[in-house]
């Protein structure tokens, strides 16, 4: 079952040989040895590129969240700035169906 | 016991629905039921996984503001409680919500940028692995690599978008200033972690059709050919390069 | 992979550094740098043992780092011991593995329960306190213990409601589970305070009944007041400022009774900066120290 090549072993073998040739060739080794003190050596207080994401909790909240079923149209956030191809800009909208009562 | 676990019955299942009453057997130790002793309950839930899914989909959250996120949130958390304490791996299926969740539809982009968000998190947590060496690629013989396999790294992953998504994601994911985004152009996501920085790089749909068969298990050959299919100007030297810079990859193999 | 290391003899890969007499604070990421940077904080820390149950990356490099230098607590909160239902298997075998891996001084667990089926609610919730529970806490008790080859604390609830089918006080189903369990106990002493003022009773008389022989660990936190609805201080376990007036008042007094034990001052919500944390940990130490004098002599068993 040979298969048509468009692509032959010299043309990959060639393309490797470039890869690995290029003086500029930066490994993921030596991007990360630039960046090295980033997230766990000396952290990023505070930038969401370093956070954890969420972590387990023993304690109660004395926020209070309403707890209520109603979906009402609020603009808010960033999405004012997003704009998409037919001149729309997204935020979110009214809901049509019935939430859970 | 038939019933030992009834209380468990009653908390489960109200606990996630405020319009049930308060469960049957509690008590106040001042007498009377003790319908906001439970709601602090309800609450401290329901607010606990707000905020963890606020913490998974930081960027989301920012793009339809706080209170907005909280009430997705909440509708989801309904629908969807977690099914692991592990806390980090919840909301895989946010996107397919927001997808599915009619008042998003103007914002056709958002589902995208929560799957970046879920493999950027998940990317943070994947098991530790050295990324693939440009001399483990040297070291095989040249008439070989046509039939190369790749091991995909532990943390890579591929996120496509018909949107501007990662732009989007960057945009929300640091406090640099708002700045206007055209959404509407296409672009498929790249994340690695090669050490301990999760990283996010947009990447070509050549590229995407390259990373896509070499993580599917094809050879170097076949996803070359795959690649130019999408892409006519695909680059087979850059995306080697692109292969070893980015981390994507832990291992290389040649069937003998 | 692991399985061999529980032996006594295994060869340690962490210091073992004791944890008598320390005080200690909760292990947050944002704080990373700063205890790094700190050359003065001779304490001990604690984690959450299921924020470090993912395969890798930052969070394992970090708790390496820190476990370096100090005395670790593992705290679970997650295992669900007050559930009815069968332990999740997978669960406790990652919280083994852990206690493996990073050779804590302390390992704790909460008397409460999470999941429900296969559904996590992501809170402390409370049981009531039977014979058919206890029976069940005290099975999952000896199944954690089997699993990872050593005593477990157990931690009192704070809790905002009663179950009438209730026959145990929280104190004597403590008890009882120490005994049957061989288990020891990680006392919170603002839980104590936040529910007895939820349950208009006497924080004092419950640290009376309580098996202070069997503490292990103190945790100590901030909480904050709310109302029932019904013309009561509700107080809400929130970990969200800084602890209490009265709660150091009792924790003082158990000290007074029990000597120096391992004190961790938790800080969950609205979390400050590592100086702050880091002189909660502080007025924890000065008490211990205050009562270690007479301690020294003896009195503690006399």
């Amino acid at each position: 079952m040979s298969t048509r090549t468009i692509v032959s072993a010299a043309y990959v073998a060639g393309a490797v040989a470039a890869a690995l040739s290029t003086a500029t060739l930066v490994t993921a080794t030596d991007a990360v040895a630039q960046a090295k003190d980033k997230c766990y050596g000396i952290s990023m207080a505070g930038k969401n590129d370093c956070a954890a994401g969420p972590g387990t909790t023993c304690a109660g909240t004395s926020s209070v969240d309403y707890q209520g079923n109603a979906w009402t149209y609020v603009e808010a956030g960033t999405c004012m700035d997003i704009d998409l191809p037919d001149g729309r800009m997204g935020s979110l909208e009214p809901l049509e169906r019935d939430l859970p009562a | 016991m038939p019933d030992a676990a009834a209380y468990e019955r009653g908390f489960r299942g109200a606990i996630l629905d405020p319009g049930t009453q308060t469960p049957a057997g509690l008590a106040s130790a001042f007498g009377g039921i003790p319908t906001k002793r439970f709601d602090v309950y309800r609450n401290n839930v329901t607010v606990s996984l707000t905020k963890a899914l606020a913490d998974i989909f930081p960027a989301v959250c920012r793009i339809v503001g706080e209170e907005r996120f909280a009430d997705l949130a909440r509708l989801f958390v309904r629908e969807n409680p977690p099914k692991s304490p592990l806390l980090f791996r919840y909301g895989e299926n946010f996107a397919a919500f927001i997808e599915a969740f009619a008042p998003a539809a103007t914002m056709p982009y958002l589902a995208d940028v929560a799957r970046l968000e879920h493999a950027w998190l998940s990317a943070y947590h994947a098991a530790d692995a050295a990324p693939l060496s440009p001399g483990a690629l040297s070291a095989i013989a040249p008439d070989k690599l046509p039939q190369a396999r790749f091991a995909k790294h532990p943390a890579a992953a591929l996120v496509r978008s018909q949107y501007a998504a990662v732009t989007i994601f960057n945009a929300n994911r640091d406090e640099q200033e708002r700045r206007r985004i055209n959404a509407g152009v296409p672009e498929n996501g790249l994340i690695t972690r090669p050490e301990f920085e999760v990283r996010l790089a947009p990447i070509s749909g050549g590229d995407t059709a390259f990373l896509h068969a070499l993580f599917a298990g094809k050879t170097l050959a076949e996803a070359a050919e795959a690649a130019v299919a999408a892409d006519t100007g695909f680059d087979l030297s850059a995306a080697i390069g692109m292969m070893l810079s980015s981390g994507a990859f832990k291992a290389v193999d040649v069937k003998r | 992979m692991n399985h061999h290391v529980s032996t006594v003899n295994a060869p340690r890969r962490f210091p073992r550094f004791t944890i008598d007499g320390l005080s200690g604070a909760s292990f947050k990421p944002e704080h990373f740098e700063a205890i790094s940077k700190d050359g003065a904080f001779d304490g001990f820390l604690e984690v959450h043992a299921e924020n470090y149950m993912g395969d890798g990356g930052p969070p394992h490099r970090q708790l390496t780092v820190m476990r370096e230098r100090f005395p670790l607590s593992l705290h679970g909160v997650c295992m669900s011991i007050g559930g009815q239902g069968e332990l999740d298997a997978d669960h406790l075998a990652r919280f083994a593995a852990l206690v493996h891996r990073y050779e804590p001084a302390l390992v704790s667990e909460h008397l409460a329960w999470s999941t429900h089926d296969d559904v996590f609610l992501n809170d402390l919730l409370p049981l009531p306190y039977t014979s058919e529970t206890l029976e069940r806490v005290c099975a999952h008790i000896d199944q954690v213990q089997e699993a990872i080859g050593r005593p477990l604390l157990l931690e009192n609830p704070s809790t905002y409601l009663l179950f009438e089918e209730s026959t145990y006080s929280e104190t004597d189903f403590l008890e009882e589970v120490t005994e049957r369990t061989g288990c020891g106990l990680l006392l919170d002493v603002n839980n104590v305070f936040v529910s007895a003022t939820n349950h208009g009773t006497s924080a004092m008389d419950y640290l009376a009944q309580f098996p202070l022989e069997r503490i292990g660990e103190i945790h100590l936190a901030g909480h904050a007041e709310q109302d029932d609805g019904e013309g009561h201080v509700l107080l809400i376990d929130s970990h969200d400022g800084p602890v209490a007036d009265p709660v150091w008042k009792l924790y003082e007094i158990v000290i007074g009774q029990c000597g120096p034990v391992p004190t961790l001052v938790e800080w969950d919500n609205d979390i400050p900066g590592w100086p702050v944390l880091k002189s909660e940990a502080a007025a924890a130490r000065s008490i211990m120290d205050r009562h270690a004098s007479s301690f020294m002599l003896g009195r503690r068993h006399a």
